[in-house]
Order: structure tokens, then C-alpha cells, then sequence
């Protein structure tokens, strides 16, 4: 079994291991700095992007609205192309399809695309608990699988790694997966790539079933699309007899002519490229040509339960680019390990919660927190989904889950207790009224400016002044400077 | 034209020096200026972190005490950015077709204060003076939710003496957040120190943004690093005149 996520502590706990790995800080911040630059670049040369997210919004928000039409179609369309539909409510069903394949064709190892549907699933560890291997050959998927260690972003998952770390997984963890490092490996990209070459080329020439997801469904023609860069997921799709595919119910398109637009949207996106080099599209079986016996899993695991909430229902559109993780300054600084999912970032922190449910779970409930709601996701989304809108929206669900805990937080009774205070003229110049006396009798240091400096609180404002200076409480508030001068016409000293 | 400042809660009880501003420099442009005195907050602290049912009673408060103005000017842009945005959301929780109809009165006839001044007045001159070297920190909801665009830098290159040095990496978020500075504390300090580094390095004495809230966080950290660098509302800046420079108590 792999390491998961199950377990890891609410995101500021989690948050503040993270904020202290100098490593991570340092890669983090290169890589998404380069693919954030990247971006910007390959987005400014399309006049018309805003136009075209709004389109690809439309797309997908009049596909959602009708998504039970859209997926019998596809269903019929899979089917009549022969390939295998099933639908599967859960993780757990989805794995029991996948596994009940592998026994059926006597296979004890499956090669892997890139997948996120199978990452949220944990495929990997419910196939190994039936002895079946499921290999990583995307390369960044590989270096996570040996290090046995877990994704921190959607479409690069080891970006917590640096390249030396690497070479280290590959020299003491390969040998035991199938074809070992060479011993002299080093740490240049180009000797680590063909390392992983070389490793991988063996399980694709082996293995006679594949999984993966799909970027795209089209339900006019039947036809899954796999995007991709490093062309092993062309190998996975093409060689194997057997193909399994976990597709997300939000994936379907409703037709071929759909994929022109996503498909200049998500590579400029995702990669910064203008287009990725290898997308493949597969519509069932073709007699004599790649997989003979094709599956495809619809995948639900929560997705219904999005649909249902007319607010959140738009967080379904995303098609997994990572542009929003790229730009958010919170990820930036802490990775993806500290959403404790496969989907960390601004998406995670609103689908997370989403796909689960609110009120139940701590960790769930820590991640609408996870930003400081500067926008920038909503910004760069390629669908044009408002991100810092949901974060708001499922900090309300959050709350109101707990409206009837029979011990209230004591975070809403602050709350409730300075909307006690605001809420009236009289009670707030009374409160204003208290703290600059207590501000005029304080002696502390002297802020630039000339307002004195509080530089220790107690618990909760510790949290504050842990690492930040506060103004003391001026001893006039606007309102009584208004009061008392403010009214007279003049200069209004 | 009449005009109503909106203080906000914490320009009110902790930075009054941002809306005392915002009453000289609108006076001196011959505007009538009015402080609603039954206003408190806009509930924006509670819809951030959740607490719908606990901003109703604050909305219907602000919605009341500025119906009938020409304008409203909110020297903050996430202030502006919640009753533009946030305070709709807030009516529908209500279900009160009152506060709901206040709501839509108020949002076209409020204005973050660059917006007044660029769109409502039509000036970018105001007159202002104030020699020193100076960093503008564009904060992110003036920039992400309400699209100020350039209108702070361009009523600011026109102060007369100003040393206007561009910040690196000026759209970053640097930090604050509302209750996330507290909730999420380390990072908030993270993306601060950060902040605080890039202000450090253009060498100004000065740190502007149109937020108290964000420059009451960065302000902190380059106060406890003892780094020189003093935080004013955009507001003082403007009001800053050679006879009555910004700075005095």
C-alpha cells in the first residue's frame, strides 16, 4: 500500500509543516514561477481568449444542465462502437470494475496514463490489495509512485521534487519496480528522462491491459480524448489488448466540433504550450487496431452532489489545467500535499468540499479557508469559473453545517459577538470609546508614522502579533473627529 | 453634488487618518461631503468567513444609512468590492424585499475612492503635494474585484514632488485576507515577508495602497522588522497639500 492522504491533519496544521521545508519553498516557487510566465506568454497571443472562455463556459455550463441526455447519448454512442460502459456511484465501485477486468484476463500488472479520476479513486491501492501492480508511466507520476510518495499538483505532480531528488528516487527505488537506474545516473534532466525511458519501455511492451482517464468525452461520436506531453500515454492507449478508462461524469462534451475550443484552451493553460504535443482520441474498438476490449467507467463519486447545488454546480466545468494552483500565492508557498487531496490549490479547496460534503470532516472543511481570496484563480480559469465567488460560497456551506453544533466554535461566537457590536452606532462608539483609552495609556515603541506599536497579545490576537506589529487604537475614531470638527465646512482638520 | 463617505469599520475605529483624508481632499475639490452617522460595517468580515445570517443585520444598516446620497465613496477596495459584490448575496439570506431594493439602490451609487475621483469627478489633479519616494501596492480586490485598473497610479503621478517607484511584483496578494491572516496566520506572514521584501527593495518611505487592512498587515511586518518604511492610505497622499502636508497628527 502507498501512502495516502487519509489521516493528514486541517490545512493550517498542515500548512505550517509545509511553510518550513526549504526545499519545497525553493521549487515550488521556481516551478510555478516558470509555468506562470509560460502561460502568460502562449494567453496574450490569443486576441480573442476571453471571448473563447466564455464560450467553453457556455459549453460546459448548457451540458451540465442536461448532463443525464449527454451521458445516455455517449453511452449509446460507446456501446454502439463497442466498447463496455459501466457506471460506477463510487470509488469503490469504479475499483471493483477496473479489478474485476484484471482478473477476468488473468493479469496481475496494468500500465497507467495519467489520470486524475483514478488518483481520487486510489485505484492504485485497491488493485494492489488483489495483487494486481498498476504502474505510473507518466514521468512524473513514476517519480511519486517510487518515492512512494504522493501528488502535489494536478498536471505536475512531483513539482515538490528537485531534480537531485529524483536521480536519488531513481538510483534506490527503480531496481525494485523492473529495470534499474544506471548506476552513474546523475542528475541532468536529459539522463533522468531517458532512465525513466528505458524503465517504462519494458512495461509497455509487457503489459497487456492499460487505465486511464479522459480528458474529453464526446457523446455525438463515442470518442475519449487523453491529452498529454510525453507520449507514454500514447504507448498505454495503443499497445495493450485491454483498455479501461475512469472518465468523470462532468467530462462529456456533447460533440466533436466542442473539442476545437477546450483543446486551445487547456494546453495553453496547463503547459504554457501553444498545443501539447500527443492528444489521442479512441472511439471504442477499431478490429486489428490498439485495444481489442475497451471499458469505460463513468465515474459519479460525488459529481451528482455538485450538480445538485445550483451556486457550486459551475465547479464542474473544470478540465483539470492547473492554472489556478500556478497563480495562487497560498499553493505557491505551502504545495499541494497540505489540501490533503489529489486536487489541491484554489479547485481543491472549492471541489474538495463539493464532491465530499461539508460538516463532517475537518479537513474538508479547513480547505473554502485555504485563500485569502485574491482573485487571481478566478482570473486565469480557462472556463471561466468564479473561484473566489465558491470559496465564499462554501465557507457559507461550511458554516451553516455548523449552525446546530450543540457547542458552537469559538470562532462563530466572536462572530455572532461582533455583529452584536457593529450592529448598532452607539455600541460601536462606545467599543471605540474603550479602546483608545486603553490605546492612550499604552507606552509601547513608536511605528513609523507615529502611532505606537502593540507587539504582544495574548491568545487569539497572538496569532497576529506573532510576527506583525499592530497600531495601537487611535484615541479619536472618525466618527467622534466628525463630531467634534468634522462637520464645520473648512479644511476639516 | 452630495457625498457620502463610507468609513468602514476599521478606517472608523483603527486607521481614522484614511476617511479623515477622504473629507479634506473631496472638500477641496468642492465636493459636499457627509458622514452618515449611523453607519458601522458592511458586513464584509462575516460573508468572507462564512457568516451569512451574521452580516444580514450589519447590511440592512449600511443599506439604510446611505440611502438618498448622489454617491458614496468607500476609501477601501474591498469594502466597495462587498457591496458591490457581496451585498446581493446577503439581501437573498435576508429574504426582506426591503433590503434587497436598498441594495440595488446602493450599489450603482457606490464608488471606491480612485473610482469617484477618476469617473465620477473627472480629475486626476487633485491638487495634492507630497515629496517623498513612494511604492503603490495595488491590493487585490481594487484590482480583481472592482477593475480599478491604473486609476490610483495615474491620480498618483500627478502629485506634485512624488517619487513614484514601481513595486516588483505589485499584483501579488500580500496576504492579509480577512480572518485568513489569523486562521492561516504563517502563511499570511509568508506572503507578507514577501511583500514586505519587494517594498524593501525599491527603497521608498513610503508603502500606498487604497486598503487600510492590507497596509494595517504589511505595515506590521515592516514595522517588526524595524525596516523604516511607513504605510499611508491613498486617501492622505491626496489630500497632502504643501500647506498642509500628510504625516501631521
Amino acid at each position: 500500500m502507498g501512502r495516502t492522504f487519509v489521516g493528514m491533519p486541517p490545512f493550517p496544521t498542515a500548512a505550517r509543516t509545509a511553510l518550513a521545508d526549504t526545499r519545497l519553498r525553493h521549487n515550488l516557487a521556481h516551478a510555478t514561477g516558470t509555468i506562470r510566465a509560460k502561460r502568460a506568454t502562449v494567453v496574450a497571443e490569443v486576441e480573442d481568449w476571453e471571448d473563447l472562455r466564455g464560450q467553453a463556459a457556455a459549453v460546459k455550463d448548457a451540458t451540465l444542465a442536461r448532463l443525464d441526455e449527454h451521458l445516455l447519448t455517449l453511452e449509446a454512442s460507446l456501446t454502439a462502437r463497442g466498447a463496455t460502459v459501466h457506471w460506477a456511484r463510487d470509488a469503490a465501485e469504479a475499483c471493483a470494475v477496473v479489478a474485476e477486468v484484471a482478473r477476468t484476463h488473468g493479469v496481475d500488472e496494468v500500465v497507467k496514463v495519467k489520470s486524475m479520476a483514478t488518483q481520487e479513486i486510489g485505484l492504485n491501492d485497491a488493485l494492489a490489495a488483489q495483487g494486481i501492480a498498476a504502474w505510473e508511466t507518466d514521468l512524473a507520476e513514476l517519480i511519486v509512485q517510487l518515492g512512494d510518495d504522493l501528488p502535489s499538483h494536478i498536471l505536475v505532480p512531483a513539482i515538490h521534487r528537485g531534480r537531485a531528488e529524483v536521480r536519488d528516487i531513481f538510483r534506490t527505488r527503480m531496481a525494485a519496480a523492473g529495470r534499474p537506474a544506471p548506476t552513474d545516473l546523475t542528475d541532468d534532466p536529459a539522463e533522468l528522462a531517458g532512465a525513466a525511458r528505458l524503465h517504462l519501455r519494458e512495461k509497455f511492451l509487457r503489459a497487456r491491459m492499460a487505465v486511464s482517464g479522459a480528458n474529453f468525452a464526446v457523446a455525438e461520436t463515442g470518442t475519449l480524448v487523453v491529452v498529454e506531453s510525453e507520449g507514454n500515454g500514447r504507448m498505454c492507449l495503443t499497445l495493450p489488448e485491454v483498455l479501461v478508462s475512469v472518465v468523470g461524469l462532468e467530462k462529456v462534451v456533447p460533440t466533436f466540433a466542442d473539442l476545437d475550443l477546450f483543446l486551445r484552451l487547456l494546453p495553453r493553460s496547463s503547459t504554457g504550450e501553444r498545443m501539447n504535443p500527443y492528444t489521442s482520441t479512441w472511439s471504442g474498438v477499431t478490429p486489428g487496431d490498439g485495444p481489442q476490449e475497451v471499458h469505460v467507467v463513468l465515474l459519479d463519486n460525488g459529481r451528482t452532489r455538485a450538480l445538485a447545488d445550483p451556486v457550486g454546480r459551475p465547479t464542474l466545468r473544470c478540465i483539470r489545467c492547473s492554472a489556478c494552483l500556478n497563480v495562487c500565492p497560498v499553493y505557491e508557498r505551502v504545495g499541494g500535499h497540505a489540501y490533503g487531496s489529489v486536487y489541491p490549490g484554489p479547485i481543491g479547496a472549492v471541489l474538495n468540499p463539493m464532491l465530499r460534503g461539508v460538516g463532517t470532516d475537518p479537513v474538508t472543511d479547513s480547505l473554502p479557508y485555504a485563500s485569502t481570496l485574491c482573485g487571481a484563480c478566478g482570473d486565469v480559469c480557462p472556463v471561466a469559473i468564479d473561484l473566489p465567488g465558491l470559496l465564499v460560497h462554501e465557507r457559507i456551506r461550511v458554516v451553516d453545517a455548523h449552525r446546530a453544533d450543540p457547542r458552537p466554535k469559538p470562532e462563530a461566537l466572536a462572530m455572532r459577538a461582533a455583529a452584536w457590536a457593529l450592529g448598532d452606532a452607539r455600541r460601536m462608539s462606545l467599543a471605540e470609546r474603550a479602546s483608545g483609552l486603553a490605546g492612550r495609556a499604552w507606552r509601547g515603541r513608536g511605528m513609523p508614522g507615529g502611532r505606537r506599536a502593540l507587539s504582544w497579545l495574548p491568545f487569539p490576537g497572538s496569532r497576529w502579533t506573532g510576527a506583525r506589529d499592530l497600531p495601537v487604537p487611535p484615541a479619536e475614531s472618525f466618527r467622534a473627529w466628525w463630531r467634534r470638527t468634522g462637520r464645520d465646512e473648512g479644511t476639516g482638520r | 453634488m452630495r457625498v457620502a463617505v463610507m468609513a468602514t469599520c476599521l478606517g472608523d475605529a483603527m486607521f481614522p487618518e484614511a476617511p479623515r483624508a477622504t473629507v479634506r481632499l473631496l472638500r477641496r475639490l468642492g465636493v459636499e461631503v457627509e458622514v452618515p452617522e449611523a453607519q458601522t460595517c458592511c458586513g464584509q468580515p462575516m460573508v468572507n468567513t462564512g457568516y451569512l445570517d451574521e452580516a444580514v443585520p450589519l447590511v440592512r444598516r449600511t443599506v439604510e444609512a446611505f440611502e438618498g446620497f448622489d454617491a458614496v465613496v468607500v476609501p477601501s477596495g474591498s469594502c466597495a468590492g462587498s457591496v458591490r459584490h457581496q451585498h446581493r448575496l446577503v439581501a437573498e439570506r435576508a429574504g426582506d424585499p426591503a433590503v434587497a431594493d436598498g441594495v440595488a439602490r446602493l450599489v450603482p451609487r457606490a464608488h471606491e475612492l480612485s473610482e469617484l475621483l477618476v469617473d465620477v469627478l473627472g480629475v486626476t489633479d487633485v491638487g495634492a503635494s507630497f515629496p517623498h519616494r513612494v511604492t503603490y501596492h495595488p491590493t487585490c480586490h481594487s484590482l480583481r474585484m472592482l477593475r480599478v485598473g491604473d486609476r490610483p497610479l495615474r491620480l498618483l503621478r500627478e502629485v506634485r514632488g512624488i517619487d513614484l517607484v514601481e513595486l516588483p511584483r505589485a499584483d501579488e496578494c500580500c496576504g492579509f485576507g480577512g480572518t485568513f491572516a489569523v486562521k492561516n496566520a504563517e502563511v499570511s506572514v509568508a506572503m507578507g515577508a514577501d511583500k514586505a521584501r519587494h517594498v524593501r527593495e525599491t527603497g521608498a518611505e513610503v508603502l500606498v495602497a487604497g486598503d487600510a487592512s492590507c497596509l494595517m498587515h504589511v505595515g506590521g511586518l515592516l514595522s517588526r522588522q524595524r525596516a523604516g518604511v511607513r504605510t499611508m492610505h491613498l486617501a492622505e497622499v491626496l489630500a497632502s497639500t504643501a500647506d498642509d502636508p500628510a504625516g501631521r497628527a
